[in-house]
């Protein structure tokens, strides 16, 4: 009988089809579980570690005597880490506002139907693909008073000429904040370059007949509408700041002193380097909270965004 | 005085000409349109008035100021842009008060001028919103009280119903023409829509190439083009255009339809009218000529009416029958030419029929095959 032989044929065949679909259904996942797996243990675990350490009289070696928040009240009372928190807030501030206004100004330079956008474009983008480590340096030797910017203007005949902010306790944190800016106003002029092209041309001339001059026309009507664009910036420069450790230390190894300590400098110095692992987790889970108020909002706002979108 | 005079302007872009010497000049209280297709040069002429394209030579005189080399905000002109160019940031109040509040008016003036003119557009309950939350034609009605509180000399008007959908455009263009007859505005309006130059225009410019063909009335336009473009370019359908010989026969000028599939036959034969003889005619016997007919210059036979010019009938072939309820399109071929024939609605030709017409001389037009210029 026909059906009786290609009855377990089809079984096998129906068989053989579930394993792949089995297959099929679980690759994916097997593929993916290492990271996952991988991501989980050493951001989330290793988060979760350091907050246990911050809890700890921990010094040059992970021990677990829990001595509640101790550590925090002694961060707090720790003259360095409010310097370095000071610091943050200067050099945040700064860095963001003159990121914003620079990079907004080039943009619109750039945006003026100009010969050779595209090679202008590139090089104020350059600084971005640098390391901080690389701007770092460059900068150190640019500053350095016996080497760089001081030595060239004496060596052209103005002894008096003094630009010594690298030394200078009180002018050091400035420094950081020149050297980030070079870095990333580019990269904020591309995010403002691509919101002034998504500005129809019609708005200008419309502008121009009723009576506005260009800057008006950029106060008024451009820079409202670039609303959205000042805030993705403003998240993506404010990370930066908090984040930033690398620049530091290759420019001013958070000297002279620790004038220029920022929280991240703070938590390498006191975790690795001064045998005090409970402080320094203490200051590391502060800087994660910083990071979190910024971020939550941020996320918030984009999520939202997508979903009326 | 002219509202608007235009004096020999040329404009160059690197080697390419794209406006050739045009002059006109427009009364107050008329409204110009500029009509043609696209890169005919009627928005670059445009905005040479606006001052936002300055002109390569020529004088543009606004209520006979020589603006030429004045700023856009100089100009005394407001307009209404394609895309409307309303401030995204701004409400609909702030978008109409921004050019008087640029322009200095103090402040009880400038909310009395827009609370007039949302009154006369019937925007005053959208007033705060934001352009985003309006639709195509509420953004329309505040671009065009944008340009109303100024209350310029001119208005220019830069296609300003392409982005709305067909019924939208109707209502807004019967709605720009009671403004126009209120208030007594200049406008000069540009568009690629033949109907709606029609419909609004007091003068209609139809340009080509960066050439003003014609500048006439609606009237003029469409029942004496100069040449074959104009012809065929306003009205919809456009005019049926027949190759015809001109033959002189006793004293009666002839018009032989040329017949390229059917050479052996006997030729169709249509008298031109003797109240329509020109001179100029009698140069251009044995030559092939157009003849231009519009699609309501047919009549069918039984139909006819005292009035309509008693020529030879002739016969037509139908090919589709396009109802379109005001009136019944139909597509023919008259000793093998396509035509096109507007009937009485309620026809009852079908497809394949021979149809009896009689076509209205006396309303034709006749141009030079060659130069495609009008003859009589």
């Amino acid at each position: 009988m026909p059906s009786n032989v290609s009855a377990p044929a089809t079984g096998e065949r129906r068989h053989r089809r579930s394993l792949a679909g089995h297959i099929e259904r679980v690759l994916p996942r097997l593929v993916v579980a290492p990271s996952l797996a991988v991501a989980l243990f050493f951001v989330y675990g290793y988060m979760l570690w350091t907050f246990l350490l911050s809890l700890t009289n921990s010094r040059m070696l992970p021990q677990y005597d829990f001595v509640g928040f101790a550590q925090y009240a002694r961060l707090f009372a720790n003259e360095r880490w409010h310097v370095a928190a000071t610091n943050l807030v200067v050099f945040g501030g700064l860095f963001i506002v003159s990121c914003l206004v620079i990079g907004l100004l080039l943009a619109i330079f750039l945006d003026q139907r100009i010969r050779q956008e595209g090679a202008l474009r590139t090089v104020y983008l350059y600084p971005m693909a640098l390391s901080l480590i690389v701007t770092g340096v460059v900068w150190r030797w640019l500053l350095n008073p016996g080497l760089g910017i001081q030595a060239m203007v004496r060596g052209w005949g103005f002894e008096d000429f003094t630009f010594n902010w690298l030394v200078d306790s009180d002018m050091a944190i400035y420094t950081l904040v020149i050297a980030a800016v070079w870095q990333a106003s580019g990269f904020v002029m591309a995010l403002f370059l691509a919101g002034l092209r998504s500005i129809d041309d019609s708005l200008f001339q419309a502008a121009a007949l009723d009576g506005a001059s260009l800057p008006r026309i950029y106060m008024r009507i451009v820079l409202p509408s670039l609303r959205p664009v000042v805030f993705s910036a403003v998240m993506i420069l404010a990370h930066i700041a908090i984040k930033s450790f690398d620049l530091v230390m290759a420019l001013t190894g958070g000297g002279p002193g620790y004038a220029t300590d920022l929280p991240a400098t703070f938590m390498y110095a006191h975790t690795f380097t001064r045998g005090q692992i409970g402080l320094g987790s203490a200051s590391a889970i502060m800087m994660l909270c910083g990071v979190l108020a910024i971020l939550v909002p941020y996320l918030y706002s984009e999520l939202r965004g997508q979903r009326n979108g | 005085m002219s509202a608007l005079e235009i004096r020999n302007v040329d404009k160059t872009f690197g080697i390419e000409k794209v406006l050739k010497d045009i002059s006109l000049a427009i009364d107050s209280g008329e409204f110009l349109i500029l009509v043609g297709p696209s890169g005919c040069g009627k928005s670059t002429l445009m905005n040479a008035i606006a001052g936002l394209e300055p002109v390569t030579a020529g004088e543009i005189l606004i209520g006979g100021d020589d603006v030429t080399w004045r700023t856009p905000a100089e100009r005394d002109i407001a307009m209404v842009f394609q895309s409307y160019a309303l401030y995204p940031s701004m409400t609909v109040r702030q978008n109409i008060s921004f050019g008087l509040e640029m322009r200095k008016m103090p402040k009880a003036q400038r909310e009395e001028a827009v609370s007039r003119v949302a009154e006369l557009l019937q925007i005053t309950p959208l007033l705060d919103r934001k352009p985003s939350q309006l639709s195509g034609g509420q953004r329309q009605r505040v671009a065009m009280g944008r340009a109303l509180a100024r209350e310029p000399q001119i208005y220019l008007f830069d296609e300003p119903l392409s982005n709305l959908d067909a019924k939208l455009r109707v209502e807004m263009r019967t709605e720009i023409k009671k403004l126009h007859q209120r208030l007594g505005t200049t406008i000069v309006y540009v568009t690629h829509d033949q109907i709606e130059a029609m419909t609004l225009a007091d003068r209609i410019a139809v340009m080509r190439d960066g050439e003003i063909l014609q500048l006439g009335t609606p009237d003029e336009v469409y029942n004496d083009p100069v040449d074959m473009f104009v012809a065929g370019f306003m009205g919809s359908p456009s005019m049926n255009f027949i190759p015809v010989t001109l033959v002189k026969r006793d004293a009666e000028y002839i018009l032989r339809v040329l017949d390229e599939q059917d050479v052996s036959g006997t030729p169709l034969e249509l008298p031109w009218p003797a109240a329509r003889e020109v001179p100029a005619l009698h140069e251009h016997v044995g030559e092939r000529l157009v003849l231009g007919l519009r699609p309501e210059h047919f009549v069918e036979d039984e139909a006819r009416m005292e009035t309509v010019y008693d020529g030879t009938e002739i016969e037509v072939i139908a090919t589709v029958v396009e109802p379109t309820g005001a009136d019944t399109l139909l597509q023919a071929r008259l000793a093998g030419h396509e035509v096109t024939v507007r009937l009485a609605p309620k026809t009852h030709v079908v497809a394949e029929d021979r149809v009896a017409l009689r076509a209205d001389l006396s309303r034709a037009v006749l141009f030079d095959g060659k130069t495609q210029r009008r003859l009589a």
